[in-house]
């Protein structure tokens, strides 16, 4: 039977069993692999999507259970225009491998979300779950920040 | 076309951009003739590191990317010379290739320390690169890659950049002295501009220009921070890693292999995981199984459900039992005695003491994985690795055919650190693949596959003598076990045992550059077969932390300054290493009266060519220790990218930091007990203390930066973790015997 979602503005379609982790349906029904498997067990954010602009550990949540539009980091920017925090992210040129930082942008987009000017202190719990192997928190961390001033100057301007 | 063509072209539309009419640039050589590997089909390769299409410029990698920026860096030296427009360039990673054999791996060869090699001994190991290019090594390791790649690429752009300007000379009827160039164009003095996509093909049949490089004063690249080539792609989810290849028709697949190591499986019953939704084969893998399915999360169900019957491991049961294994290896001969200066036997020791470290898993951030299709008798891969022609050779054996008919893909990869240069995933895929011709097979691991079938850095021991007189060292000597890394990594990858010293068992403890007058490192080789393999800076991960801890215990022995008796030593000795010390000095402010509540240690490894020196502060907070500053200092001489440097110093710390503090891979009857990030974790944003680099370039020679940054950042720790409490931890992690934040 099938499942209809939305997915990053656009309505998919999906045979995938219900109890099926939304993070398999992205990556292996969709074919939206920028969100990336870790650890299945919601102890690395590699997974992180957005549920109605809630970050949510996609290896956790079942396809049935989605309550909501899905974005993923392909969902982000928009056409060839990097959202302000991906901006910020190149800015930095805080990734190294890359792998975990599409769910690091997902965690700090709803941080932003929530929190417009967060301190290193709101940084670094809205950030926890999210493991980075290189090390690149330092950037990350500025890079957040960073963000946080261009979002609150184009509030302004 | 030949094979080979095709094989290029199918690499290049991996890189997401299709190469459509290119070219690559003629033959290439230094000494001798190495074949081309590039074909482009209808364009132009002028060597292999440069291909010219109607798009424009691709420069070719031949290392892999791994978060390490060696992508930016070996594509700005070709760029540098070839007047190339960075902000354009397209970088893709090289087939494998005998043209990219890694000749700097051999810099390390000769069993002498780095700080220490005459000039004499550098032109040797130019020898022994050629060596490691009959055995065709192209590796992605030992932080060697801007060495190895520092000449010969810039020479590929400027030998490319000369037949571009021959070509238009002869169509301009001009000197070609005359000419210049510039963002990808001939430029004549009457501001006539030929781009070169026009001038590649006809560029690529002429023999190559013998050029002088650059001036470094000329450059306009090298020594800057450039915008990584691989950052867009990695900020929008676009950077392909093993397992985001999209194929029609793909299946989905995942392994469990008998998890007490060494052991097997006598048997299995597929009938719970083939009754699960989306499970459509187990298959049998010998010491494991397969489960192909219709998405990864079915796989993974599935190859938990399958009953297996496993046979037991032949390790010892315990980790002790372990540990008490390579401690035997005391009562052996010494395989080497790499540093003997003075009289150790006639001295008394004043401390004597024993130092443990643990087994580690890499932990990538990617698990293993790779997309594998055997189609007509031709094998195509994509796997992130770190030894492009080892894995194609294994996947060729795997699926029984040649090697000429695979096709190996190095894409992205999540996190390297020495785990991807193993083959295992590689063979796996191959193999599936075979079984299933036809079919795209994506392999992924699970975490906790992946945690229990590490190739483990090795645990080792080390006993330690010393005494100190009139506040200087008069003893160090070292006695270190562990089984061995290199005999392990090496035998596999060239299959057949590595015999003599072995340098990297104790590397970081020999090599360092201090003048202590009786001064001996002797090596034993301990008999455990336990899986292990290169995990960041190999030896000097714990070599490193043998060493500077008990430096830090002679220099306390002796009622100095552990920073300030550092100096003393190693300033004479090698004014580089010396120069390191006073920058992190410097940089942190040592000397000045530390609060209560702080502990600040220091430690210095010279590793890869690169001394780096850390100082560690810890603060409690809430009952809990926090790591709250560090501070690193290196000198890996030239810089070609101040900011890459920087991050790899960072990466290198956090990663020592992190297994220094909590990292343990323990075993029960063979078994991993850790098997995901709960047990196994690592440092996260909330407990990475603020870190501040200083980059030094006294070094006449240039060393690498992906490595050197780990080993010291462990004793550091360890020393400041003794100046906050007084309590000296001779064992990791740390997080056993203190209250850290974690």
């Amino acid at each position: 039977m099938a499942v209809t979602l939305v997915v990053n503005g656009t309505r998919r379609e999906t045979e995938f069993a219900p109890e099926t982790p939304l993070l398999w349906v992205l990556r292996d029904g969709f074919g939206l692999t920028g969100t990336k498997f870790g650890c299945g067990v919601a102890a690395c954010g590699a997974c992180t999507v957005h549920i109605n602009g809630e970050a949510v550990r996609a290896c956790q949540i079942a396809l049935g259970d989605v309550w909501g539009d899905v974005t993923t980091i392909e969902g982000l920017s928009t056409g060839d225009t990097l959202a302000p925090l991906q901006q910020a992210w190149v800015r930095h040129q805080v990734a190294q491998c890359g792998y975990c930082q599409s769910g690091q942008i997902m965690q700090a987009a709803q941080l932003l979300a929530q929190t417009p000017a967060p301190t290193d202190d709101e940084i670094d719990a809205a950030m926890a779950g999210n493991l980075c192997r290189c090390g690149t928190y330092s950037a990350i961390r500025a890079a957040i920040h960073d963000a946080a001033r261009a979002l609150d100057g184009r509030r302004a301007g | 076309m030949s094979r080979l063509g095709k094989i290029t072209r199918r690499t290049l539309l991996v890189g997401a951009v299709a190469v459509a009419g290119g070219a690559a640039f003629g033959i290439y050589q230094i000494r001798k003739p190495v074949t081309n590997p590039l074909r482009p089909e209808q364009g132009a390769s002028l060597n292999p590191y440069v291909i010219i299409d109607q798009h424009g410029i691709s420069i070719i990698a031949p290392r892999a990317e791994m978060g390490q920026g060696v992508h930016t860096t070996l594509a700005a030296l070709v760029a540098e010379e070839l007047d190339a427009d960075w902000e354009s360039v397209r970088v893709l990673h090289g087939p494998p290739a005998a043209a990219y054999f890694n000749a700097a791996l051999a810099h390390g060869a000769l069993p002498v320390p780095g700080y220490a090699m005459q000039d004499w001994q550098r032109s040797v190991t130019e020898g022994l690169g050629a060596a490691t290019k009959l055995l065709g090594l192209q590796v992605t390791g030992g932080s060697t890659s801007t060495i190895d790649g520092f000449t010969r690429m810039r020479m590929a752009g400027a030998s490319a950049r000369e037949a571009l300007k021959a070509v238009a000379a002869e169509r301009l009827g001009v000197e070609i002295g005359a000419l210049r160039t510039e963002s990808g164009q001939v430029i004549a003095p009457d501001g006539t501009e030929i781009d070169y996509r026009d001038l590649a093909e006809a560029a690529a049949t002429r023999p190559v220009p013998q050029v002088a490089l650059r001036n470094p004063d000329d450059w306009k690249l090298l020594g800057r921070s450039l915008p990584r080539s691989d950052m867009r792609a990695k900020v929008t989810g676009q950077a392909q890693f093993s397992t985001d290849i999209n194929l029609d028709g793909m299946k989905f697949a995942t392994v469990r292999v008998c998890p007490y190591l060494g052991g097997g499986m006598a048997g299995f019953d597929p009938a719970p995981a083939l009754a699960l939704p989306g499970v459509e084969q187990v298959l049998d893998l010998g010491d494991g199984i397969a489960v192909v399915a219709s998405n990864t999360w079915a796989a993974m169900q599935g190859a938990e459900a399958v009953q297996i019957d496993w046979t037991p491991s032949p390790l010892p049961a315990t980790t002790d039992e372990m540990l008490d294994q390579i401690a035997r290896a005391f009562d052996t001969r010494p395989n080497s005695t790499m540093r003997d200066q003075g009289s150790p036997d006639d001295l008394a020791a004043q401390i004597e003491v024993e130092y443990r470290a643990p087994f580690l898993a890499h932990s990538t951030m990617e698990p293993m994985g790779a997309t594998a299709l055997l189609q007509d008798g031709h094998l195509t891969l994509w796997v992130g690795n770190q030894a492009p022609r080892e894995h194609a050779k294994v996947a060729a054996d795997a699926a029984g055919i040649a090697v000429e008919d695979v096709t190996l893909h190095t894409v992205f990869l999540g996190g390297g650190f020495g785990r991807r240069v193993e083959t295992d995933i590689t063979r796996q895929a191959a193999a599936l693949a075979a079984m299933l011709p036809q079919t795209p097979i994506r392999l992924t691991w699970s975490r906790e596959e992946d945690m229990r079938h590490d190739f483990y850095r090795p645990a080792a021991i080390a006993r330690m003598r010393g005494a100190v007189s009139d506040g200087r060292a008069v003893l160090f000597d070292a006695k270190i076990a562990a089984p061995s890394v290199t005999r392990a990594a090496i035998g596999r990858m060239i299959g057949r045992e590595m015999g003599g010293p072995d340098k990297g068992h104790v590397e970081g403890a020999f090599d360092q550059p201090y003048a202590i007058p009786n001064y001996r490192v002797a090596g034993h080789l301990a008999d455990l077969d336990v899986p292990i393999g290169f995990w960041r800076a190999v030896g000097n991960s714990f070599n490193g932390f043998f060493h500077e801890s008990f430096i830090d215990e002679l220099a306390h022995a002796a009622g100095r300054d552990p920073l300030q008796f550092r100096l003393d030593h190693v300033s004479a000795e090698s004014p580089v290493a010396g120069g390191v010390l006073e920058a992190v000095r410097d940089l942190s402010g040592w000397g000045a009266p530390v609060p209560e509540g702080v502990g600040r240690g220091v430690a210095m490894t010279w590793s890869f060519g690169t001394p780096t020196a850390v100082v560690i502060d810890l603060e409690r907070e809430g009952g809990k220790i926090r790591i709250a500053r560090a501070f690193i200092a290196c000198d890996p001489g030239l810089v070609l990218d101040p900011a890459i440097v920087r991050a790899q110093m960072e990466s290198g710390l956090i990663y020592g930091l992190s297994a220094a503090l909590m990292g343990e891979i323990t075993f029960t009857d063979g078994r991993a007990d850790q098997g995901n990030f709960p047990e196994y974790d690592a440092l996260r944003i909330f407990n990475t203390p603020r870190i501040e680099v200083a980059i030094v370039q006294d070094n006449p020679h240039m060393g690498g930066v992906g490595e050197p940054g780990t080993p010291p950042a462990m004793p550091a720790l360890a020393n400041a973790l003794f100046a906050l409490t007084g309590q000296r931890v001779r064992e990791l992690p740390l997080i056993k015997h203190a209250d850290f934040l974690v």
